[in-house]
């Protein structure tokens, strides 16, 4: 029995900050001003919002952040755990609370120094007893602590599995690369990479190489969700919310789930492209353009067989195809993605699936219907169908 | 680990006598006040008054002459090049205390914060001493350093004439550090200070037991009690019948790589590389993630047959480990 959540919410606003590798400020003021321009390309004005809803990784409390903005009285504020598997669990809240009337008008927002300030790459230390900490204490001691590690421990048995090589990553790394050069957003903006590029570059965990891996950017992203009666006073058209759902699977941990009988399966990624299919009553075929996450160029592939778009063990055929580029089946990370845009754990993502069904990204994809946003891999995660208003 | 229970209360016992004593040596000024060093001061503060260097314009100053920057109050007794080397005076109670906290792991020192106060301006000339008491110690506290103890201190400066001058409250914080062997190493440990360790695991509850199994030298896998399933990591819980009780069985260490990683970066300190971690099917049906070690990384392959070990992989920890079989 699918959730009643189809087309019960739109996102009608999006912003963000200039993407940078050094902002100069403080994570609150990036999250305050990519909020206070999501709800100024909204049409609204900080007093319509009502909920705030962002990831427990981020920095700034959502009241400050209502505070900063001029929002005044909340009454919906949530918190989406497991880093970016929280990029569309937070849409999932978003949707949930307009869809029961919690909040009217809620803001979905992202915004850290991944570069600047604490940096994603250097991995898990130690600190205080947690259940979290007592998970990466089985991969501590011998090393196995940031996330380009725990990844490619996958993408090796996946690899394997299948017959996938480093050329078959290279075309996800390449065909993102061409779609950023034309994005002004980018931190790639007009510096293409070349395929030889791609394989010289140094390994950082084999069989991960240097493209493979993505940005660590300092930023902020937020968008607006409301109603559809709402979203039709609104200027932009709306990014109907056709379908969202979130996914953890059995025996999952958090990055390093290699207890279950195949490595080179993602049931979370499956769980929620069942229900994204189920709640929207489309499939694969229905779907126009995606956005991807990928923290890593082998995240694509798991998830373009999750979604049901290839057979399983055949996304390298599919992307060697040129499916992912413009004019291709399923042009995806129009934006150049986290590899080639910037890292803001999925949620320029979601801003870029916004600018899709709107017609706006800067590759346009000439059918627009339906376009799918997923959230991270390998960990609890989640997904979303936006479809025309 | 701080110090808690009966080993705490006994430890706070012994530091109570030292609160509201004075340290037993007093700091004498090795030099009365003096142009030559008030000019240095001046010079590296980038502080250009006058009637501090200037005797002409001093002199018609409201001091009537050279006076030297209030500022340089403990710079009067301080002991110089020669306070940082050397024995300590025995009879200073200060430093017996702070070798009560370092003997009990409080090994690090920091200080945290001071506040000075003039009554009047000291000229060339004037001799300065200073009695310095111990004037109270905080409760065990948790801070970012590690758990540890404030201790406050009250310095009274008096010139030739013992009347006072001025004062000077100081705070330091000895606090355990992180380079402490483990309890479990004990006195044998032959851990050289700074060297960088690897990062050792949390110990909790749940998995405290599995980790004391590998200090006795096996890799133990938790076995269900009630339904006989083997679960790792372990679990409060079974997944299977909810039962909570549970055993453990030691795993032959024989088990087959289901997949690998080469790392490369980022190198952290305490690690070689590039360094091979593997997820490794056990012959009893688990996993367990771990080094192989011993082999040329290009060399390593899924479904290669590897065999565990139990060994030091640095000063502090012992970690089961997998070799080529």
């Amino acid at each position: 029995m699918p959730t009643t959540l189809k087309d019960q919410a739109a996102i009608v606003g999006i912003g963000e900050t200039e993407y940078s590798k050094n902002s100069g400020r403080s994570e609150l003021s990036l999250a305050s001003e990519a909020c206070a321009a999501a709800i100024s390309d909204a049409g609204l004005t900080p007093a319509d919002i009502d909920g705030m809803t962002t990831f427990t990784m981020d920095n700034s409390d959502e009241i400050e952040v209502a505070r900063a903005v001029g929002v005044k009285d909340l009454t919906f504020f949530s918190r989406t755990p497991h880093g970016g598997g929280a990029a569309i669990g937070v849409m999932h809240q978003a949707a949930m609370a307009v869809a029961t009337g919690s909040a009217k008008a809620v803001v979905v927002y992202r915004a850290l120094n991944g570069r600047s300030g604490s940096r994603y790459s250097e991995g898990v230390s130690g600190g205080p007893t947690t259940s979290d900490l007592i998970h990466w204490s089985w991969y501590m001691p011998s090393g196995l602590m940031t996330p380009a590690s725990w990844v490619a421990m996958y993408t090796q048995r996946y690899m394997h599995d299948y017959g996938c090589t480093g050329e078959d990553l290279a075309e996800v790394c390449l065909s993102q690369r061409d779609h950023a050069v034309k994005n002004p957003r980018a931190f790639f903006y007009e510096k293409p990479l070349t395929f030889e590029e791609h394989q010289s570059a140094r390994p950082i965990v084999e069989p991960l190489r240097l493209y493979d891996c993505c940005q660590e950017t300092d930023g902020g992203a937020a968008c607006v969700v409301v109603s559809p009666e709402m979203a039709r006073e609104l200027p932009h058209a709306p990014a109907m919310i056709r379908a969202v759902a979130q996914g953890a699977a059995g025996d999952q941990e958090s990055m390093t789930s290699f207890y279950r009988p195949s490595l080179s399966d993602l049931p979370e990624m499956d769980l929620v492209a069942k229900q994204c299919w189920a709640i929207s009553g489309l499939g694969p075929d229905d779907v126009d353009a995606a956005v991807m996450y990928d923290a890593f160029s082998s995240n694509v592939l798991f998830q373009l067989e999750s979604f049901g778009f290839c057979e399983k063990g055949r996304a390298k055929d599919f992307v060697r195809d040129g499916n992912l580029r413009l004019g291709g089946r399923l042009p995806s990370n129009t934006h150049g993605g986290q590899l080639s845009e910037a890292y803001l754990h999925g949620m320029n993502g979601v801003n870029e699936g916004v600018r899709l069904i709107r017609g706006t990204s800067s590759s346009q994809p000439d059918k627009n219907e339906h376009v799918l946003v997923t959230a991270g891999v390998g960990v609890p995660t989640s997904g979303m169908v936006l479809g025309q208003g | 680990m701080a110090l808690a229970g009966k080993a705490r209360e006994d430890f706070e016992k012994k530091l109570k006598p030292y609160v509201g004593i004075g340290i037993g040596v007093e700091d004498v000024g090795r030099n009365p006040v003096n142009q030559a060093m008030i000019r240095q001061w001046c010079e590296a503060m980038g502080d250009e008054l006058g009637v501090y260097t200037d005797a002409a314009a001093a002199a018609v100053s409201t001091h009537e002459g050279i006076v030297a920057p209030p500022t340089m109050l403990q710079a009067w007794i301080l002991g110089g090049v020669a306070m940082a080397g050397g024995e300590d005076d025995p009879r200073d109670k200060q430093k017996e205390l702070h070798r009560l906290f370092d003997e009990h792991g409080f090994t690090g020192v920091v200080a945290t914060n001071t506040e000075q106060k003039y009554l009047r301006y000291l000229r060339p000339g004037d001799e300065v001493r200073a009695a310095t008491q111990i004037e109270s110690i905080s409760e065990q506290k948790a801070t970012g350093l590690g758990v540890g103890y404030f201790i406050n201190t009250r310095t009274l400066f008096y010139d030739q004439d013992d009347a006072e001058v001025g004062s000077l409250t100081f705070r330091v914080l000895k606090f355990e550090t992180e380079d402490r062997p483990s309890a479990s190493e004990g006195e044998g440990s032959s851990a050289i200070p700074g060297k960088p360790q690897r990062i050792k695991p949390v110990l909790g509850h749940d998995n405290e037991w599995w980790w004391q199994c590998v200090e006795k030298g096996e890799l133990a896998i938790q076995k269900c009690s009630s339904c006989g399933v083997l679960r790792h990591p372990p679990r409060p819980m079974c997944g299977e019948c909810q039962s909570t009780d549970w055993e453990f069985i030691f795993s032959t260490g024989r088990g087959t790589i289901n997949s690998y990683v080469v790392i490369h970066y980022p190198e952290v300190p305490g690690y070689t590389y590039p360094l091979v971690v593997a997820v490794v099917d056990l012959e009893e049906g688990t996993r367990f993630v771990s080094n192989v070690v011993d082999v040329d990384p290009a060399e390593v392959e899924i479904g290669m047959s590897v065999q565990a070990s139990i060994e030091h992989v640095d000063d502090e920890m012992k970690l089961p480990v997998f070799r080529r079989a």
